[in-house]
């Protein structure tokens, strides 16, 4: 009989591994107690700490697209569609993927990283003997706040890079910020929002649930932290691209 | 000898090929300090983690306080937690926490209706039994190696608890700090009359806070005596801890 390589049974344990680490996030995340009080803490954390980065390339990214796509409409003759073309681009793939992609690099390993070093300090232990589900406390608490967070960041984030756009078309020649817009949303359907909006509670997910797995199950001693974190961007950034050719699949069924 | 607080019978652990605990027997009665005295990797660690059940055993039986706490669900399990305390090796003090937060966080996850002044009143309670009121503000990347296992044994008092399970009280401290930590644990035991087992393969240690010594050979209770009875055996697996 063919035997399989290693590294593809390492990944299929591993991939088992996870999946039934994410059956445990929802049965322990319908049970009480409810850890309310980390919850809010962890989208503080999550959220807020995030958004200085999140604003920042948004806007880059806004004002960057436009000016890189102007000669070609120009070219043709179209530059009037800017605002429609870029709105279309940042708010179905460009808005949604970049912020989970940022945010999967910082609170992906964030999180890997912190409940990894708690692991091999044995806080999560600590944890357990002084009466606290860890499992609750720390990796229902931080997925749950990933989840919330990442759609209101990629929202934060698509409004940004469409006023950097708008700053983009004004280098060139003048456009009122309402007639801006006005094009950006006559351009707009619900089948380009909704879709876009729901995979960015997946992505949130998917962030959350990995950065947790690698660290709670992170290997003893520093280099163990260090690969946790390192991981867990590794792996969620290839589901978030995993999720969203998923999630254009399906949008398209309703197109 | 008084009754016992914690009664272990035939427990077996095994990681592997490796058989850390074989049918492993002792008690701890209540009020005294027993050392589990037994090489590195010999499997002391695993065993006081069943009986915190950190970790869960292949065979056994862990009674504690009339428990056995193999048998008791996730809210009987953490009953019984609150009355028996763990100072973990590395201290395992949360560190993105203050030192005030690390010693409310085991008040505040058993006593919900507890006021902010009474959690406070037990905070500097615990601080004052180990000298340490000062550092209610500190992180603990603030505080020396010493330090923080005191606070950590302040957080390990904090609930009251009857018995205390030590895991290695004094690796990796100067032998100055040593002592202090030893001289901690036996003032402790005085006065809150506390019952503990502690985990050592520190001589010195082992020779100031034993009322009684459990010898953790091959994964078996190989011999239990005082420090005297068996610093003068003649057995030579026992003989080898005693030898200067």
């Amino acid at each position: 009989m063919l035997a399989l390589p290693e590294d593809f049974k390492a990944f299929l344990h591993e991939t088992g591994e996870i999946f039934r680490f994410v059956l445990r996030f929802v049965q322990e995340g319908f049970r009480p107690r409810y850890e309310v009080a980390e919850f809010v803490r962890q989208c503080f954390m999550i959220g807020y700490k995030s958004l200085p980065l999140v604003a920042l390339t948004a806007f880059i990214i806004g004002l960057v697209l436009t000016m890189q796509l102007r000669p070609t409409m120009v070219k043709y003759g179209v530059e009037v569609q800017i605002p429609a073309m870029v709105g279309v681009a940042i708010v179905r793939e460009i808005g949604p993927i970049l912020t989970a992609l940022i945010f999967a690099g910082k609170i992906g390993s964030s999180i890997g990283a912190e409940l990894g070093s708690m692991k091999v300090t044995e806080q999560i232990d600590a944890m357990e003997v002084s009466g606290t589900n860890p499992f609750k406390y720390l990796v229902v608490t931080r997925t749950l706040a990933a989840m919330l967070m990442l759609p209101i960041l990629v929202i934060l984030a698509d409004a940004i890079a469409l006023y950097g756009s708008y700053l983009g078309v004004n280098l060139y020649e003048p456009l009122t910020f309402k007639l801006f817009f006005k094009k950006v949303f006559d351009n707009l359907a619900y089948i380009d929002v909704v879709p876009a909006f729901v995979k960015t509670f997946f992505f949130g997910f998917a962030v959350g649930i990995i950065g947790s797995y690698k660290g709670y199950y992170s290997q003893k001693g520093t280099e163990g932290v260090g690969l946790s974190a390192n991981s867990s961007v590794v792996v969620s950034s290839v589901l978030i691209f995993i999720i969203d050719l998923i999630a254009v699949q399906i949008a398209d069924l309703f197109q | 000898m008084g009754e016992p607080v914690i009664k272990i019978e035939g427990l077996c652990k095994s990681f592997g090929t490796n058989h850390v605990l074989d049918h492993f027997d002792i008690s701890l009665f209540r009020g005294e300090n027993l050392v589990v005295l037994g090489k590195s990797g010999s499997g002391k660690s695993v065993l006081i983690k069943c009986i915190i059940g950190l970790i869960t055993p292949e065979h056994g039986k862990i009674h504690v306080l009339g428990k056995n706490i193999l048998t008791l669900n996730q809210t009987a399990l953490d009953y019984i937690r609150v009355k028996v305390a763990f100072l973990f090796q590395s201290n395992a003090l949360y560190d993105s926490m203050t030192v005030r937060e690390n010693l409310e966080f085991p008040l505040r996850r058993h006593s919900i209706q507890l006021s902010t002044e009474d959690a406070n009143g037990m905070v500097m309670e615990a601080l004052q039994n180990v000298g340490l009121e000062h550092t209610v503000d500190m992180m603990p990347s603030e505080l020396s190696g010493g330090m923080r296992k005191r606070i950590a044994l302040a957080r390990t008092l904090i609930l009251r608890p009857e018995i205390i399970l030590y895991d290695e009280p004094t690796t990796g401290l100067d032998p100055i700090t040593s002592l202090e930590i030893i001289s901690l644990i036996n003032q402790i035991q005085e006065k809150y009359q506390t019952s503990s087992m502690i985990i050592s393969h520190d001589m010195k240690c082992v020779k100031l806070v034993a009322n009684r010594i459990a010898m953790l050979v091959d994964g078996k209770c190989y011999a239990v005596g005082t420090y005297n009875e068996l610093s003068n055996s003649n057995d030579e697996k026992i003989r080898q801890f005693f030898n200067d």
